[in-house]
């Protein structure tokens, strides 16, 4: 029954999101529209406190949930209050790096409670598992170095010329090749070499985001960016994969498309395509803080 | 496996949902659009309150305390970063 409840609470919540994207696209409802969702994610978060896992922890379960968003509401709000109104892209892009991060995390402490690896049968689920833990680790990871690298040229940290180097492609070429192959390792659910392939998963991903966004010139960052912040659906959702989770799945999944859309749509106000933001090595001439 | 082709239809359908939800939006709009849309993507403090009530033992315990705190600055940072933008906005259309 409480768990019907969640379910049903959840979809509300998924249609407030759905309302709130489509009222932020509108000069005369985006604000409301934020503040839609806002709510939208409340209820999320309140109806989440009754989920079987949390209530089973108990009273110390809750204490640390406390804790912990307290911690962040705190760093969140200052962080959101202080900035300037020029700074704010490089604020979105730091925030975005920390939901990436966040939903790497989700996925690896998911990966640290499963039970001992090459003692039980693998069953295909826990192999589906692993696969999206791998894929929520290089997705989340990526977003998280990534939106480091666009905050510190965006903030001017960093100089904003595109980064480049002999043989660059052939080095992102090869880290590629490393997750793909860290992924099968884990999905093999070898005793032996399961932790390996994890944290080689976490270091390749860190190292992709760099090797990414370094070679985009900072006029190009509101770009990389707003296809950053896709990522971070796509990780949420790929977490919610994990954990079986509905809520996480649809609003990742959301973000995911329409910031897809949002990117091309902001590409083509730059008579740009996304392939030459991406790969082109250039824009570095243009204004540093656009994007709106 | 039949809960997981249940997500994997609303993953589907939530995918063409959101290629949908975007259409026209004026330029001006693309920074708080993509601010309002990266607070929604800190849903995943949902999971990372899972992950922090988890019985699974001391570190997962502490990994997803790392990743409630995060998700948390994420979703509030977020939407107080888009809600200044759009109010700004307001004023200068005035």
């Amino acid at each position: 029954m409480r768990d019907i409840a969640i379910q049903i609470a959840y979809i509300v919540s998924a249609g407030i999101f759905i309302m709130g994207i489509k009222m932020l696209g509108s000069a005369t409802t985006a604000r409301r529209g934020n503040r839609l969702s806002a709510i939208g994610m409340l209820l999320a978060v309140i109806i989440t406190l009754f989920d079987q896992g949390i209530v089973s922890a108990g009273i110390q379960g809750y204490a640390w949930i406390a804790g912990g968003i307290a911690l962040g509401a705190l760093i969140g709000g200052i962080l959101a209050k202080r900035v300037q109104m020029t700074g704010m892209p490089e604020m979105v892009a730091l925030l975005n790096g920390f939901g990436g991060l966040a939903s790497l995390l989700v996925a690896w402490a998911e990966y640290a409670t499963l039970p001992v690896l090459g003692l039980l049968p693998v069953s295909g689920e826990m192999r589906f598992t692993l696969i999206v833990s791998a894929l929520t680790v290089i997705v989340g990871g990526i977003t998280f170095t990534g939106s480091l690298v666009a905050y510190l040229k965006l903030s001017g940290k960093m100089s904003g010329r595109p980064f480049l180097f002999a043989g660059q492609k052939a080095i992102n070429f090869v880290v590629m090749l490393v997750l793909v192959a860290a992924t099968v390792v884990l999905a093999l659910a070898l005793k032996d070499y399961s932790a390996t392939a994890f944290y080689t998963l976490i270091g390749g991903a860190f190292l992709l985001g760099v090797l990414g966004v370094i070679p985009i010139g900072g006029g190009d960052m509101p770009v990389v960016i707003s296809l950053l912040n896709s990522l971070s659906g796509v990780a949420a959702s790929f977490a919610g994969f994990i954990i079986g989770n509905t809520v996480l799945i649809v609003a990742g999944c959301l973000v995911g498309a329409s910031g897809l859309i949002l990117t091309v749509i902001m590409c083509k106000a730059m008579n740009r395509t996304l392939g030459n933001v991406l790969f082109g090595g250039f824009g570095a001439a243009s204004s540093g803080s656009g994007g709106g | 496996m039949e809960t997981l082709l249940l997500l994997l239809f609303i993953f589907t359908l939530a995918a063409f949902l959101g290629f949908e939800l975007i259409s026209k939006v004026p330029s001006q709009l693309h920074t708080p659009l993509m601010s309002g849309s990266n607070a929604i993507s800190g849903i995943t403090i949902v999971g990372a309150m899972i992950a922090t009530a988890h019985i699974g033992g001391e570190a997962a315990k502490w990994i997803g305390f790392g990743a409630l705190v995060l998700a948390t600055i994420n979703v509030v940072g977020g939407y107080v970063v888009t809600d200044r933008m759009l109010g700004m906005f307001k004023k200068k259309d005035k």
